[in-house]
């Protein structure tokens, strides 16, 4: 029993270590550090999950029972890699210039971004997967027994069912954990992948040291070893041609296909140089996986008693051995080989699930509307979590089920003959332009059914689902309709016949319904940019939008990304285009780096659908088209020349339009302002000339009458002197002669007392602090700053025209320095006045609360002095002002404030 | 001056390189298939048949080769942006 105790312990530190492993990546990750995180031995490493437990212990029970023909599954991949050149290179530059989140999305994106074909290559991966998933936990429980069993025979052991239930509990934590940090699901998961190619290291480590072992330890030296290959049941090559080749085919397909392996290899891959170091590196990781396979079968065959299962050896050897402690790596090798498939597995597939299936069922159900009231974000975070345990519960229950015979054994080739029935769509998709949507659908239905029906069905066994008459006579009698004999094709082995006559169909169907059926243009497009991704990597079909969009569009992307990303996306896209604040003119551009942003999170076809909600329909370009009819290329390109240019001068325009709108607007605003300005300067002087003709020339007034003018006097005077003060301290502040007084001090206790001299809460009018994120020290010109906070609280307490009006103070530090945002729930200020709210004597409509105009240029004023900003936040609940100050004058709480 | 003259012909030469690396690594997974299906062609005598541990000899030299084979080629596959604008994937 000690040894199942140190198992166990060795087991759950072994859990702990990958989480603080995955943690570190994470965390290094997030502040820009380790950049071996990039490597690409950590790419090849995590190229790894393609050897599951099933590759782990099952090399070792295939090579057992016939020979080498274990091989192919690893052949199949090294060609593809070593062909990299080929088709990897093609699948991963398409995956990042077109944002691709899984292989359901390649392919939906490819043809039009057809959501149909996106949810039938989501099913298919579901149940391809889920067995999958059943056969990684029966390993370990398998594995756990053997262990159990050999250590303390007759104790009471946990039943196989309850060593499933918490391995699979844990690995949906850890995936959850890790995998859905963030939305956006075309993102690195550094982490997770991290964690994998720590697990790569430590299966190859385990199986290595077996083989050793064995080689050495065991057979007494590699002359020994042949010798005894020679001599063993395994000692003569008579493979089955068929198999052979139809299993490196079969490998290399689903090598392509796998949701799993297209998450490493397209979706987490970090640069594409990546692939030239895994070409060769990766093919050699697998050699070395295989080397000793036939060496471990063969002493297994001998040394341990007849009967016992053959795909336990990598375990049995060591224990039947009295070697406890290798017996606990090879567990751990196995181990490590169940959980990375499970967690990457289950990433991929809950990512197809709920961009796919989930996200769009909400969509709809909630009104179909981009512009919907809820934050999306959480949606689609939930969505993707529920689906993870989703799909853990799945290959759970599958687990249980087919209570975890044999049968689950043969499961592996089986999956992966269903997703090879990606890859006449994926290739076709990728190197066809005439390939197109109806076709994909077609050739896929097909050789799914076949699949069913020839292969996944009759995997069960017979009389289990499909009745023992069916697989004898055919189906209602019909002869030629015989799960494992197709078409009369008698007495081929069933996986062949299978693979053979699904892929034919499957490719058949595709390559003719493409042919006489025709193509959408949105089909056409991205047909062009997935084949010639080489020759013109970027431009998808444009969309072409007008000027009031852009807060729509704002609204929305912070539902989506979380308002700080798109905000960021915004900004910077509006500084490219040369404009100041957070909405950018909604060029084609701009609308598709968003649309690819957006497609990041929650998938191309939904993405695409939100942005034309808003903008309305996409249109195709002349440079679009060009993209398609090459032949007339030359022609093509001169109009296109001309479109380009016409409609930048029309842009152009727009701009000159705006800014002499903006002119206009300024001039009247300044008229406006000097009439107001000799208005304001003129009451306060017609009351104080006249209180102090009365007083000069009325005789017998009363003190108390005295006193009442004289006030009227002085408060007039005073009125005029702090008009006069805003005047003179602007024009000081323009020129820049003001002088700073730096200071240190609390954020928030300038937030207290700004609050007090602007009036405090009152009367109806609420102040929402949060004081977490105030326990800051500033180092600026805490009096000036002081200034702007009172202006802008007084502003809103002024302007705000809710009925319970309510001011949210928020700060919080981000990468351009500290934030702080002001956000009442008031109307907000209209788009067409955003631009000149910061101008002199800018004043909104007609206020009846007077004031010059000069308060929030005051306030620029002095940002701009202090280093930092103040803009109008757009798309907020009312009227949102951010006040920016730069990192240098923000420190760490004092250990002296606490 | 003197410089000017073997420049072109080094640049030239360098890219007529890299394309001809990019046949090479396209042809490399043809020649691994032929080879790791050539086993299926020995047939040997029913008195004599193939052994295992002679296949073995003969596939994992090859698998390793392969390996090496694209180390060398993927050297001068070193991504170069200017020269994937045109060239490339034709």
């Amino acid at each position: 029993m000690a040894t199942l105790n140190i198992l166990v312990l060795v087991c759950l530190l072994y859990v702990a270590f990958l989480f603080v492993v995955a943690f570190g990546a994470d965390r290094a990750a997030r502040r820009g550090r380790g950049t071996w995180l990039r490597s690409p031995v950590v790419y090849t490493l995590s190229l790894s999950i393609y050897c599951t437990a099933w590759t782990f212990y099952g090399a070792v029970g295939s090579a057992a029972r016939s020979g080498l023909e274990f091989l192919t599954i690893y052949l199949g991949p090294t060609l593809v890699m070593i062909g990299w050149w080929w088709t990897l290179r093609k699948m991963v530059r398409v995956g990042r210039s077109q944002r691709i989140t899984s292989i359901a999305d390649l392919i939906s994106s490819r043809y039009g971004k057809s959501n149909l074909l996106a949810v039938l290559v989501t099913l298919l991966a579901v149940v391809g997967t889920t067995p999958y998933i059943a056969l990684q936990l029966q390993s370990v429980t398998l594995s756990f027994a053997t262990f159990a069993a050999h250590d303390a025979p007759g104790a009471t052991l946990p039943t196989q069912q309850s060593t499933a239930f918490w391995v699979a509990l844990g690995l949906t934590l850890f995936t959850i954990l890790f995998g859905t940090r963030n939305l956006d699901a075309n993102e690195r998961h550094h982490g997770v992948v991290m964690a994998i190619a720590v697990e790569a290291v430590v299966k190859l480590a385990a199986l290595l040291a077996v083989g050793v072992f064995v080689v050495w330890g065991l057979a007494g030296g590699i002359g020994e070893t042949l010798d005894r290959i020679d001599a063993s049941p395994i000692a003569a090559w008579d493979q089955s041609g068929s198999r052979w080749i139809g299993l490196t085919m079969l490998s290399a397909a689903a090598f392509l296909c796998l949701p799993r392996m297209f998450q490493v290899m397209v979706v987490e891959n970090e640069d594409e140089d990546h692939l030239r170091t895994a070409a060769w590196a990766f093919p050699g990781y697998l050699m070395l996986m295989s080397l000793f396979v036939v060496p471990i079968a063969v002493m297994g065959l001998e040394i341990l008693p007849s009967g016992s299962n053959p795909d336990m050896f990598v375990l049995t050897l060591p224990l039947q051995e009295g070697r406890d402690w290798l017996a606990i790596l090879s567990f751990i090798g196995g181990f490590s080989s169940a959980t990375s498939m499970v967690i990457v597995a289950a990433i991929a597939v809950s990512t197809m699930v709920s961009n796919h299936v989930v996200m769009p069922v909400w969509l709809w159900t909630t009104g179909g509307t981009a512009m919907m009231s809820g934050d999306v974000r959480h949606v689609a975070l939930l969505a993707r979590r529920l689906s993870i345990g989703g799909i853990v519960l799945l290959g759970y229950l599958y687990f249980q089920l087919s209570g975890g015979g044999t049968a689950l054994a043969a499961i592996g080739l089986v999956s992966f003959a269903g997703v090879a029935q990606f890859l006449p769509a994926l290739m076709g998709g990728l190197f066809w332009r005439g390939a197109n949507r109806t076709g994909a659908l077609a050739g896929l239905c097909v050789g799914a059914i076949v699949w069913l029906y020839c292969l996944f069905l009759p995997s069960f066994g017979p009389s289990v689902i499909l009745p023992q008459s069916v697989f004898d006579h055919g189906p209602f009698g019909f002869d030629w309709l015989r799960p494992q004999a197709l078409f009369g094709a008698v007495g081929m082995d069933p996986l062949v016949h299978a693979v053979m006559w699904s892929m034919m169909l499957n490719t058949v169907v595709f390559i003719v319904v493409s042919l006489v059926t025709f193509p959408r243009p949105v089909e056409r497009l991205q047909g062009a940019q997935f084949v010639n991704v080489f020759q013109h990597s970027g431009t998808t079909p444009g969309w072409s939008g007008g000027l009031a969009q852009s807060e729509d569009l704002l609204i929305m992307s912070q539902r989506i990304m979380g308002s700080t990303q798109a905000q960021a996306l915004f900004s910077s896209a509006a500084r490219r285009q040369g404009l100041a604040g957070y909405l950018p003119e909604p060029t084609p551009e701009f609308l598709q780096e968003l649309e690819r942003e957006l497609s990041g999170s929650v998938g191309a076809a939904t993405a695409h659908a939100m942005i034309s909600q808003i903008v309305g329909g996409a249109t195709v370009s002349v440079e679009d088209l060009m993209a398609v009819a090459d032949e007339t290329a030359q022609i093509m390109e001169y109009s296109s020349r001309l479109e380009a240019k016409t409609q930048e001068q029309e842009r152009t325009a727009r701009q000159l339009r705006e800014a002499y709108q903006k002119l206009t607007q300024l001039s009247v605003q300044k008229d406006a302002f000097l009439s107001q300005i000799s208005h304001e300067l003129r009451t306060p002087m017609t009351s104080i000339r006249a209180f102090s003709e009365i007083l000069r020339d009325t005789e017998g007034l009363t003190p108390a009458e005295q006193g009442k003018y004289a006030t009227i006097i002085h408060d007039e005077a005073i009125r005029l002197t702090r008009l006069l003060d805003d005047l003179l301290d602007l024009s000081v502040l323009e020129n820049g002669q003001v002088v700073l007084n730096i200071h240190t001090g609390r954020l928030s206790d300038l937030l207290d007392r700004s609050v007090g001299a602007a009036g405090g809460p009152s009367d109806g009018f609420r102040i929402e602090r949060q004081k977490s994120g105030e326990e800051l020290w500033l180092t600026t010109d805490l009096d000036r700053l002081a200034q702007v906070f009172i202006n802008l609280i007084s502003n809103a307490r002024k302007y705000c025209d809710a009925k319970a009006p309510v001011l949210s103070i928020s700060a919080k530090r981000e990468a351009v320095g500290l934030v702080i945002d002001f956000t009442d729930n008031g109307s907000g200020i209209p788009t067409d006045q955003q631009a000149v709210i910061f101008e002199k004597f800018s004043r909104i409509g007609h206020t009846k609360a007077g004031g010059a105009g000069l308060g929030l240029a005051i306030c620029r004023e002095i940002m701009a002095r202090l280093n930092g900003e103040i803009v109008y936040l757009p798309g907020q609940s009312g009227a949102s002002f951010r006040v920016i100050l730069p990192p240098e004058a923000v420190s760490v709480p004092h250990t002296a404030s606490a | 001056m003197t410089r000017d003259a073997p420049g072109p012909i080094f640049l030239e030469r360098r890219t007529y390189r890299r394309r001809r690396m990019s046949d090479a690594a396209r042809m490399l997974p043809l020649l691994g298939g032929a080879l790791f299906m050539l086993p299926l062609l020995w047939g040997g005598g029913d008195a004599e048949p193939v052994r295992t541990s002679t296949v073995m000899f003969y596939l994992f030299p090859v698998w390793l080769g392969l390996a090496v084979i694209a180390v060398l080629i993927s050297r001068h596959l070193r991504r170069v942006p200017e020269e994937e604008a045109g060239r490339e994937g034709q």
